[in-house]
């Protein structure tokens, strides 16, 4: 690059340059400030010294986050929810989709996909009020649980720590479910025809199509998603945490980023839960690349 | 990155109800059998899709004495007759409560402003910013990847507090406004479109003289009209639902979005202000009234978003492959 060429550039296109000045500023001020802000992990946070004038204590907030019963706690909380979620609701989506398309009573199919979108526009705060109306002492879920014997008496089953993790993936599950078909439909739609045209000829019945041709169609939309979600392990949507979780539940529902909120936001232990959020960061980044790695190897599929 | 932005592009105008003449499968028996449960697992799901906002719409309409006496799920508004023979009729007193409240009134005039004015002003700016990097600079791959590193990395919730507490932004309408403003993917997205548009029409645009704003605002953009309506839809709706960002930022009840007055009456039954006496006025102060506030509340926060998601199907693919990026 030579001086006279930037020159020109920048008499050509200066405008360009000045209207892309704002989003420039914008950027740095809303993501590249913050990680700087990250240096708060190392600090001693006081008001009085605000982000950069606090006292530097290492990584005194890291060892003080290891060494307490926390850091277990929410590991395992967190993993736990992540898995037992991606177990129902990873696969969920998929197995819709392939019914869906199975369908061939096109009115009957649209209909069932508009009804199973429903729920994903309903937001948090109207889901966790369904669920605590769902499962409280007169809801209909816990009349339910009564009637076939799996509870002794009503009781409010969000105080119930058993319970927790079962309504969090349920409730996922009910909501997400239709939207996150509707990816898999697209990409089942645009399977080659002609593919199954030949599995025919070869006296392949449609169980065999699903398996050799279909499944075979969006196997990288699958690897793609479950890469994108393992790098997500740790990353459970604190949203509906916070809603419905309790004191008395803390013990099974408390997770990283649940916890960064109320101990850094509501209690005010800015160094040491951004210590934590870091450390959650770095995992999620490592686990990003592991699942990328490990998919390029198995599947010769990779993000990046 | 790649590979997901050709995903997109390949399955854009992609017909999800596409059916092939052609692949009509024989009939055998366990062909039938599979069609009969597939038909019968389809319906049951979508029941229970629908299944608890038709309970809570039905209860709605109940009496609050007889929400009080009952555990199961309601298929229709309950009305009854109480011990003494007098009458418990349906009743829509509740939703007289509920949109008489001036705080929920005022939730939903601050959450159309929220969504109204961000989505303006994200739209704007990222057709801006996506004009900027089509164009051949000779800096425009670094703005972009300028941009894409915000993507991969950010500071996370506490130091994102701290600088927009240090801008003043805590508790004023602009924080809601601004955080999440200028999405990276939108700018991807429209600079792909942009870059699609036919070379000759910059050049001809320029020979009649446009300058930049007209090229962006006259020219380029009604061209790309579609990828800017599944933007925005897909802002407003997120805008719409989203409830951390003013649980995080917000004090000022005056600024309180909808989401956050429903999570007052939802989730920790608090009683607006003014309510307390309108539930006595209209309903007298028997029964499970406050139960019933609940109800009407869950409908006319719901209602608007259900009432539109029909009929906006068409853009759900394309917004979910931008969404999906954002993983």
């Amino acid at each position: 690059m030579r001086l006279s060429d930037i020159k020109k550039d920048w008499l050509r296109n200066k405008s360009v340059y000045f209207l892309a000045l704002p989003m420039l500023i914008y950027f740095i001020i809303f993501n590249y400030v913050p990680i700087g802000g990250i240096m708060l992990a190392f600090e001693e946070y006081t008001a009085r010294g605000g982000t950069l004038g606090s006292e530097w204590i290492g990584i005194k907030n890291f060892i003080t986050f290891f060494s307490t019963y926390y850091f277990s706690r929410l590991m395992r909380n967190t993993i736990i929810t992540s898995l037992y979620n991606m177990a129902v609701n990873f696969p969920a989506p998929i197995v819709l989709a392939l019914l869906l398309n199975e369908m061939e009573n096109q009115i009957f199919k649209k209909a069932v996909q508009t009804m199973s979108y429903m729920p994903y526009f309903v937001s948090t705060v109207v889901i966790c009020g369904i669920i605590q109306d769902f499962v409280g002492m007169n809801g209909p879920i816990t009349a339910a649980l009564v009637k076939i014997g799996a509870l002794s008496a009503p009781q409010d089953l969000l105080g119930i720590k058993a319970f927790f993790r079962p309504i969090f993936v349920i409730s996922n599950a009910w909501q997400g479910t239709g939207y996150g078909s509707i990816i898999f439909l697209a990409v089942l739609s645009s399977v080659d025809q002609e593919l199954y045209e030949a599995a025919k000829i070869d006296g392949a019945g449609r169980w065999k199509q699903t398996l050799h041709v279909t499944i075979p169609g969006i196997q990288t939309m699958i690897m793609m998603m479950l890469i994108m979600q393992v790098s997500m392990i740790l990353n459970v949507a604190m949203d509906k945490i916070i809603l419905l979780y309790r004191p008395t539940t803390y013990e099974v529902a408390d997770v990283i980023m649940s916890f960064v909120y109320r101990r850094g936001l509501m209690e005010g232990a800015y160094g040491f839960s951004t210590a934590v959020q870091i450390f959650n960061s770095v995992i999620s980044m490592l686990l990003l690349v592991i699942a990328n790695a490990t998919s390029r190897k198995f599947s010769e599929f990779s993000l990046f | 990155m790649g590979n997901r932005l050709d995903m997109v592009s390949n399955l854009e105008g992609v017909d999800l109800n596409r059916h092939d003449k052609n692949n009509i499968i024989k009939d055998t028996p366990a062909r039938i059998g599979f069609k009969v449960f597939n038909y019968i697992l389809l319906a049951a799901l979508a029941i229970v899709c629908l299944a608890p906002l038709w309970h809570i719409l039905m209860l709605s309409f109940s009496n609050p004495n007889m929400i009080a006496r009952t555990t199961g799920m309601v298929l229709w508004p309950l009305a009854g007759t109480d011990a003494r023979g007098g009458d418990l009729p349906m009743t829509a007193g509740g939703y007289l409560i509920v949109l008489k409240n001036s705080s929920l009134i005022r939730g939903y005039a601050n959450t159309i402003f929220y969504v109204g004015a961000g989505c303006f002003l994200s739209i704007v700016c990222a057709a801006i910013g996506a004009y900027c990097v089509s164009r051949r600079t000779l800096f425009g791959a670094y703005l972009i990847i300028i941009m894409m590193v915000s993507m991969f990395f950010n500071g996370g919730m506490i130091p994102t507090y701290m600088v927009n507490k240090a801008l003043g932004l805590v508790n004023t309408r602009w924080v809601i406004v601004l955080n999440g403003m200028l999405s990276v993917f939108n700018i991807l997205i429209l600079m792909m479109a942009f870059n699609n548009l036919p070379q000759g029409l910059e050049e001809s645009a320029q020979l009649d003289g446009a300058g930049h704003f007209t090229m962006l605002f006259k020219v380029a953009l009604p061209l790309v009209k579609a990828s800017i309506a599944v933007i925005a839809l897909f802002y407003a709706i997120g805008k719409w639902n989203e409830y951390i960002t003013a649980q995080i930022y917000i004090r000022n009840p005056k600024l309180f979005p909808l989401q956050i007055i429903l999570r007052q009456i939802l989730l920790d039954a608090q009683t607006p202000a003014g309510m307390d006496t309108d539930i006595s006025a209209v309903l007298g102060k028997e029964g499970n009234v406050q139960e019933l506030v609940k109800y009407c509340t869950t409908i006319v926060g719901t209602v608007p978003l259900l009432c539109i998601y029909p009929f906006i199907q068409k853009y759900f693919v394309k917004g979910i492959m931008i969404g999906s990026m954002k993983g």
